[in-house]
This record gives structure tokens, C-alpha cells and sequence, in this order.
């Protein structure tokens, strides 16, 4: 285990209520998507310090926001709103890296420094080794000459691409995945920054290979004092290689704390999801059985109150149920049904367009059939699965001349609230005291 | 087991490059029973994929291959093409690991459907392919309101199902699954290992499940093949292997792996070798902690653990020091070598 300091405060960074919303206006590849104009929320309302010696993960499935809110800590994308103060160590001024522009942000941008996913792609194939990694030096005219080539040489070292001389020459495609990630991690240290954002950093390394890399970036940590925000959707190697982390899930923080707390006693159901889901090696445990349904929903179409409702084994009535998952159910039902009863009932309720939004009402309209025939089969899909959560947020199902109309609960908010040692974003916590 | 689908015998395939042939799969021997999910292992650029591909008949162009492969009794590579293509889309499947490559963004579902079972039943009504592709898409969890959506409708979990149930709609034998959830995130990717895992409920298929994730094979598979640098060098029922692994390369790998229960990092020493000029006998001798003195001179043969003939269902290895009857003293000296030097490192 890596050790973990008692931290005095001292944030590095600390991001105020950020939120990075992306405008889709019609583009050819929005519509590829199926999404045709609308906001993405990529990061919805984070709230985090990283402090200063510390490793931060940010853990969460793709399109959860990690890589946006990383790089948003850069600079590298603009902010919608909100702050990220960066109070250095070296006694510059603090300020806003959100507000920055231009020529300030580069300069600020030497202090924080990132190692992306795939070495592959970070690495230009025409540029040779020692070019790439003193690329930094030379942009901000740090070195030249004989210096710059002894800060590659002393930077390569450190990477444990030795002998480095070996190595100046060479091209990306010499380098195995692992010798390439190195190189990248040289580059990204060459410039003596305090933070390394490391986005899925061995994500895309053999198992093999992952636990070198991890240990380089340990040993670079003691001993050149960085602090990390380690980005990954890898539950196992968040718990070995951070201090803390913080889950996201579709733009927000939704539990953060410390490693040991977070892994021993998972409170957000969505956490405690992922834990159950990650496979084992241990041949004597079984494969789970009771898994969330559904993925990530689309970050421009938001579920109403709590993200995670739609999926949540745990939801009450309050967490933000919406006509969109009666959707959802009654397409699950047909998955269940033979042919011929998913065409009868398929005809009766039209396409299900009278279900696809999340008011807080629904008027579903018979098409091939009455209203008593559409409430019978709402019924026979409610007694299928009577414990199914969504059914607690459904206040009334009434039968109209309009069609049956299905009213939804009201939603409770749910901010990050502290929990023990962690803080949660989840209407179960803090527990009840009844 | 006693049936099998799937029987290989000595089997290579190289790829010719101007460096000279690689040797991607390198003699290699291994049956699949009827039913079973036989786990592929191993580090990149083992061999995996292009063994996958070789056991259907996919090779790309400049691939060549030898050894013997039949199916269900019948010797694949003494088949003329044609005879092949008749057997691989029936009988033959595969499911690859990104699907959206693999659908045709203009063609609604119903289209991918009805091509691919028009290849081997041109006679087929539209009703009959309707109903046939419904009760497929239904099993893998995807509604028959979605028979008209195009690829881009679904979510990528959704999509990674749609291969699949189209790689079954013709109810094949044998699917060789290639890192069919490495694209995936973890909840999705548990539910598609899940459904995989549950195949055989519905379905008489067997699965070759090509993966670098242990806990995956530990909790989809029956049997599991590891492989190293071209050769399997440990191949058994999955439990046994994980519980007790014969092989330094599989004991190797599993200690290497981050799991939740990881509280130290373990690394294997060096990098896997070039497969234009692997090492001498052993091929892993360069980077395994037990190699001894008779390691790089002769290839360990494959055997039962019990030290006797491999057969239908036992559990192998091949390294000298699970098996090392017959060899003298200076045989199993450790071998002297030089240090690894951290230029090979990956
Ligand atoms: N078309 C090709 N031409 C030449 N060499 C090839 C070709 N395809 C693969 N190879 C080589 O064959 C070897 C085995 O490759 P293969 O793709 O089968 O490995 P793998 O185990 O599937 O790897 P991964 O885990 O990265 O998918 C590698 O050395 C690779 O570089
Ligand atoms: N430049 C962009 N334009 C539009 N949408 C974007 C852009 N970058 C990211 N997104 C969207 O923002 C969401 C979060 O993405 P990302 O930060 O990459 O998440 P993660 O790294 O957790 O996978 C996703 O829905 C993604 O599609
Ligand atoms: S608020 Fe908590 S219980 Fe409700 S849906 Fe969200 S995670 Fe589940
Ligand atoms: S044969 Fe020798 S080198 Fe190969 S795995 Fe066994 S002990 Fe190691
Ligand atoms: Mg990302
Ligand atoms: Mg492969």
C-alpha cells in the first residue's frame, strides 16, 4: 500500500459548484447519436479540494464526466460556470484557472501537467523521443542546447527509460504501450509541474504492465512531491493507488471520502453497485446475480431528480420517478411476453410517444382498444413485478376520456451531505434516525 | 466432457512480413466440448485474436495456417472455400469487440437481421425471419419495439447485445467472442457476461471467450486456456487453474492483477517476446522466475498434471518444472542468465 499521510488542509485545487455544459446545435455528429440540439451537462455542479499531496480519484463509468472535470482543471475546457482555484506552492498568486485565458493559462498550465489514456495517440509517430519529451522546455523557452538535452536524459531516467541515450532517438512506434506511457509521463514531469491529472493512465496497458506503471507513478509522487487526480473506471486500482476518492455518475460527485471508508462501507447504492459488479478472480465467488438494469443515460437528457433512479435496486418513491421509466418498463415487459401478446398490446398503446418525457404527469391515449383495456394491462405489467421501485413513485393511475393518466411523486433533491467520514449524494443518507 | 465441437491439433498460423513469418500461434492443441465456454487468456499480442479468427476461417490476407482443425468431426482446413463459408455462418460465429464497426449505420435492425439470415436461408419469408430474429433479440434483453431502430438508437451496451443476438440468430455451434466487453463499463459489462454465462440455457453454443480480464474468465468460464507467445502453456476446468495454477506464466498473471484484495504491486520482469524470433525452447524462460538449465534448450511438452498423456477434459501444463520427470540434476539447475536489462522492460 502506498502510504497515506494524515493530510493537514492545504488544497492545491478547489473547484466551486463547476459545471461544463456543451450546447449540441444539429451537428452532423450529434444527430449521428440521436441527439439532435440540447445541452449536454457534462459536469453538473462539482464540488471538490484536491490537497496538496494527495492522490484524488475520480471513479465513475464513461460519459460520468471524469475526463471533462479533469481536464477542466487544467484549463483545457471552458468552464459554464463556477471556479477552480489553484493556490501554488511556490508562492505564486492564486487564481481562478476557470477565469484564466490566453497566455496566463499556459503559464499556469506549467504547474499542472496531464498523462492521458492512450500513449498511443499522445505521442506524434513523427516526432522522435527526445523531441516529444523536451517539447514542454522548448515551448516555454525553459532550456535549450546542451541543457535541454540533459533535462530529457534526467527525465527519461527518472521514467526508467535508461539507458536514455538508447532511448532519444527512438520513434513511438519503437516503444512497447508501456515504454511509450513512460515517455509521456517524462514529458508530462519535465517541466517540474505540483499536479498530474492521469486520465485512465493504464486503462489500455496489459494487467502486466499496469502495476510497473503504477509503482513509477508512486515512486515519482515521494519523490518529486506531486499530487495526483488519478481518472479511472477501475475500481480495483482507485482503492490500491488513491488517498481518496470521489464517485461520479452523469456529471456530479455522488460520495466522496476516504479509500478505505468508501471501499469498506459503501454507501451509494450506485457505489455499492460498481463493488458488486467488478469481476473476481476468486473462483469461490459467485457471478452477481442482482445487478443494476440499464446504463449511463444520455447526459443531455438528464432523469429527473436523482441520476441514478432509473437503475437503483434502493429508489423511494421521492428519488424522481418519471413517465420516461414506465417507458422503459413496459419495453422491458415485452422482452418477457411471446410475440403475438407484445403485438396486441404494442397496437394498443401506440409507440409509447406518450411516455417519452419526464413531466410529472402522463396521459397515455389508447390507440387499437379503450381505456379499460390499456389500465388491464398497466395492471398485469404492475402484478408481474410488484416490488419493482418505480410503482412507489406513481401516485394515482386514474382512467379518463383522455386516456389513462399516470401521476408521478414529487423529487427530492440530492446534494453531497456528509455521511460518517464520506459524503453522499442519495435521499437514504443521512439514514433516518426512525 | 465427452463430445466436442471444436478439435485442434498442432495448429499455426503465421502472418508473412518482410522481418519474416510471425509466428502468432505457434502448435497449438485443444478441444471445445459441446455446451462449454472455454476462456482464452493471455498478454497482448499473444496470439489470441488471430487463433479466434483462425478457428473460423477469418484470416486476413497473407495469414497462412497449418495443423489440424475439425469440426464436429469434419477436417475444416481440408474443405474447399466453399464448403467452409457453408459451415462458418451456420455453425461458426463471431462476436467482436466493437460493434459499432460491425453494424452498418444506414441499415435498421431489421435489415442486419434479415441479411444475415437470407445468406444461408434465401427461401425465408419476412414473417419467418421477423419471428425468428424477435425471439433472439427478446432472450438478449432487447424489446421487439426496437425491431426498426437503427444502430445509432442504441446505447453501447444495447449494440454489444444486437451482435450478439446476431451472431445467434442462426444458432451456430461454436462463437468465439473477441474482448466482447472490453468497450463496455463495468456494470454493462457485468450484464454482458452475465448473458454470455447464461447462453447455453437457450442455446446449444458453445464459446470461445477471448479476454485479457482474469476475473472475467474466473466467473464466465467452464475451462480456461492460457496462452503465451503463441503456444498454450496451461489449459484446464477454470477453478483448478485459478486455485492452483501449474504454470510460473498463469501463476505470474494472476499475481499480477489489480483485484480489490490487492495490497502490494507484483510485476512480471521483461516484456512478451518477439513473435518473428521467439526464444528457445521454453519461450517464457526469459522472464520466468523458475526457469532452470533445461528451460531454453528443449521445449517442455504438454502433459496432464498428473504427469500423463493429455485427454479430452484433463487439465495441462506445459513447463519443465510441473513435469519434471526424467530430467537429471543439471537439467533442473536454475539457470544462470544474464540480467534482464530495463530497455526490454514494457
Ligand atoms: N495482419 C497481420 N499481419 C502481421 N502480423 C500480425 C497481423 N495481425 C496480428 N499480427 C501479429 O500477430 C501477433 C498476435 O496478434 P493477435 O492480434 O492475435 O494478438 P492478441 O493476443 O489478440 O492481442 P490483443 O490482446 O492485443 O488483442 C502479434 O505479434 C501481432 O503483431
Ligand atoms: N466537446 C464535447 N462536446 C459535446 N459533448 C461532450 C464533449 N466532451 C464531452 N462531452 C459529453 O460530456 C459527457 C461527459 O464526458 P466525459 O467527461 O468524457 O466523461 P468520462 O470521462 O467520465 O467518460 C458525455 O456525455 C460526453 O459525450
Ligand atoms: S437517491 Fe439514493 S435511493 Fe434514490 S435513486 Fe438515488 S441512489 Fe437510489
Ligand atoms: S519450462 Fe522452465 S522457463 Fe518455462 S515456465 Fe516452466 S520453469 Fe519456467
Ligand atoms: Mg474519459
Ligand atoms: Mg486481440
Amino acid at each position: 500500500m502506498p502510504t497515506k499521510p494524515e493530510l493537514a488542509l492545504d488544497p492545491v485545487l478547489e473547484v466551486e459548484d463547476l459545471k461544463i455544459h456543451f450546447a449540441l446545435r444539429g451537428s452532423g455528429f450529434a444527430r449521428l447519436l440521436g441527439r439532435d440540439t440540447g445541452t449536454v451537462r457534462a459536469v453538473d455542479g462539482v464540488n471538490l479540494d484536491l490537497e496538496r499531496g494527495e492522490v484524488l480519484g475520480l471513479v465513475g463509468e464513461s460519459g460520468s464526466g471524469k475526463t471533462t472535470l479533469g481536464r477542466a482543471m487544467l484549463g483545457l475546457v471552458a468552464a459554464t460556470s463556477g471556479s477552480i482555484h489553484h493556490r501554488p506552492g511556490d508562492g505564486s498568486p492564486d487564481t481562478d484557472i476557470a477565469a484564466l485565458r490566453g497566455k496566463a493559462l499556459r503559464q499556469r498550465r506549467t504547474r499542472l501537467q496531464m498523462v492521458f489514456q492512450d500513449p498511443h495517440a499522445a505521442l506524434n509517430p513523427s516526432m522522435d523521443i527526445e523531441t516529444a519529451v523536451g517539447h514542454p522546455l522548448v515551448i516555454h523557452k525553459r532550456a535549450s542546447g546542451d541543457e535541454l538535452r540533459a533535462r530529457v536524459v534526467s527525465a527519461l531516467e527518472r521514467v526508467g527509460l535508461v539507458p536514455a541515450e538508447q532511448f532519444l532517438s527512438k520513434y513511438p512506434s519503437d516503444l512497447s504501450g508501456g515504454q511509450k506511457q513512460r515517455a509521456v509521463i517524462a514529458r508530462a514531469i519535465i517541466l517540474d509541474p505540483e499536479v498530474l491529472i492521469a486520465d485512465e493512465p493504464v486503462s489500455m496497458l496489459d494487467m502486466s504492465v499496469r502495476a510497473k506503471i503504477l509503482q513509477l507513478m508512486l515512486d515519482l509522487k515521494d519523490d518529486l512531491g506531486l499530487t495526483y487526480v488519478y481518472i479511472t473506471h477501475d475500481l480495483a486500482t482507485a482503492k490500491f493507488f488513491c488517498d481518496r476518492v470521489a464517485i461520479m455518475y452523469l456529471g456530479k460527485v455522488v460520495e466522496i471520502g476516504p479509500t478505505a471508508e468508501i471501499f469498506a462501507h459503501p454507501r451509494h447504492p450506485y457505489t455499492q453497485a460498481l463493488l458488486k459488479a467488478i469481476p473476481d478472480v476468486d473462483p469461490n465467488k459467485a457471478m452477481p446475480r442482482d445487478l443494476p438494469r440499464g446504463e449511463i443515460p444520455d447526459a443531455a437528457r438528464p432523469p429527473r431528480g436523482c441520476s441514478f433512479h432509473p437503475r437503483c435496486p434502493l429508489a423511494r418513491a421521492d428519488c424522481g420517478w418519471e413517465p420516461r421509466d414506465l417507458k422503459a418498463l413496459v419495453e422491458e415487459h415485452w422482452t418477457r411476453v411471446p410475440v403475438a401478446d407484445y403485438e396486441r398490446e404494442h397496437a394498443l398503446v401506440g409507440g409509447l410517444a406518450d411516455l417519452d418525457h419526464s413531466e410529472n404527469r402522463a396521459v397515455v391515449k389508447p390507440h387499437g382498444g379503450t381505456v379499460a383495456d390499456l389500465d388491464a394491462l398497466f395492471d398485469r405489467i404492475r402484478t408481474e413485478n410488484a416490488a419493482e421501485p418505480l410503482w412507489q413513485g406513481v401516485t394515482s393511475i386514474t382512467a379518463t376520456e383522455d386516456g389513462l393518466v399516470f401521476e408521478f411523486a414529487p423529487a427530492a433533491e440530492v446534494p453531497l451531505r456528509p455521511s460518517g467520514p464520506t459524503e453522499v449524494a442519495c435521499v437514504l443518507y443521512p439514514p433516518d434516525p426512525s | 466432457m465427452s463430445e466436442t465441437v471444436i478439435d485442434a491439433t498442432d495448429l499455426r498460423i503465421w502472418y508473412g512480413t518482410p522481418r519474416g513469418p510471425v509466428r502468432a500461434v505457434d502448435g497449438v492443441s485443444f478441444s471445445v466440448g459441446r455446451g462449454e465456454i472455454l476462456g482464452l487468456v493471455g498478454e497482448s499480442g499473444c496470439g489470441k485474436s488471430t487463433l479466434g479468427r483462425g478457428l473460423l476461417g477469418l484470416l486476413p490476407e497473407g495469414a497462412k495456417m497449418d495443423g489440424e482443425l475439425k469440426f464436429a468431426g469434419d477436417d475444416l482446413l481440408a474443405m474447399s472455400p466453399k464448403e467452409r463459408f457453408a459451415h462458418r455462418g451456420r455453425d461458426l460465429a463471431m462476436i467482436f469487440q466493437e460493434p459499432l464497426t460491425r453494424l452498418n449505420p444506414l441499415m435498421r435492425i431489421s435489415e442486419h437481421f434479415t441479411e444475415t439470415l437470407r445468406v444461408h436461408h434465401p427461401k425465408m419469408s419476412p414473417a419467418d425471419v421477423e419471428t425468428r430474429s424477435l425471439d433472439v433479440l427478446r432472450l438478449i434483453g432487447i424489446p421487439p419495439s426496437r425491431w426498426r431502430a437503427y444502430p445509432h438508437e442504441f446505447s453501447g451496451g444495447m449494440r454489444q447485445r444486437l451482435m450478439i443476438a446476431l451472431a445467434l440468430v442462426l444458432r451456430p455451434a461454436f462463437v468465439v467472442a473477441d474482448e466482447p466487453t472490453t468497450a463496455l463499463d463495468v456494470l454493462v459489462e457485468a450484464q454482458i457476461i452475465k448473458l454470455l454465462h447464461d447462453l447455453r440455457e437457450n442455446f446449444e453454443t458453445s464459446l470461445l471467450l477471448i479476454t485479457h480480464n482474469l476475473g472475467i474468465i474466473a466467473e464466465a468460464c467452464d475451462r480456461v486456456a492460457v496462452m503465451y507467445a503463441g503456444k498454450i502453456v496451461e489449459i484446464g476446468d477454470a477453478r483448478t487453474v485459478f486455485a492452483d495454477p501449474q504454470h510460473p506464466y498463469t501463476r505470474e498473471l494472476l499475481r499480477s492483477t489489480i483485484t480489490l484484495t490487492t495490497d502490494g504491486l507484483h510485476s512480471i520482469p521483461g516484456a512478451p517476446p518477439d513473435l518473428v524470433s521467439p526464444p528457445s525452447g521454453c519461450h517464457f524462460h526469459p522472464r520466468c522466475p523458475d526457469a532452470m538449465t533445461i528451460c531454453p534448450l528443449r521445449e517442455p511438452a504438454m502433459l496432464a498434471r498428473d504427469g500423463g498423456p493429455v485427454h479430452v477434459g484433463s487439465n495441462d501444463v506445459a513447463c519443465w518444472a510441473a513435469n519434471p520427470a526424467g530430467l537429471s540434476d543439471a537439467d533442473l539447475a536454475p539457470l544462470v542468465r544474464e540480467e534482464l536489462s530495463v530497455a526490454d522492460e514494457a
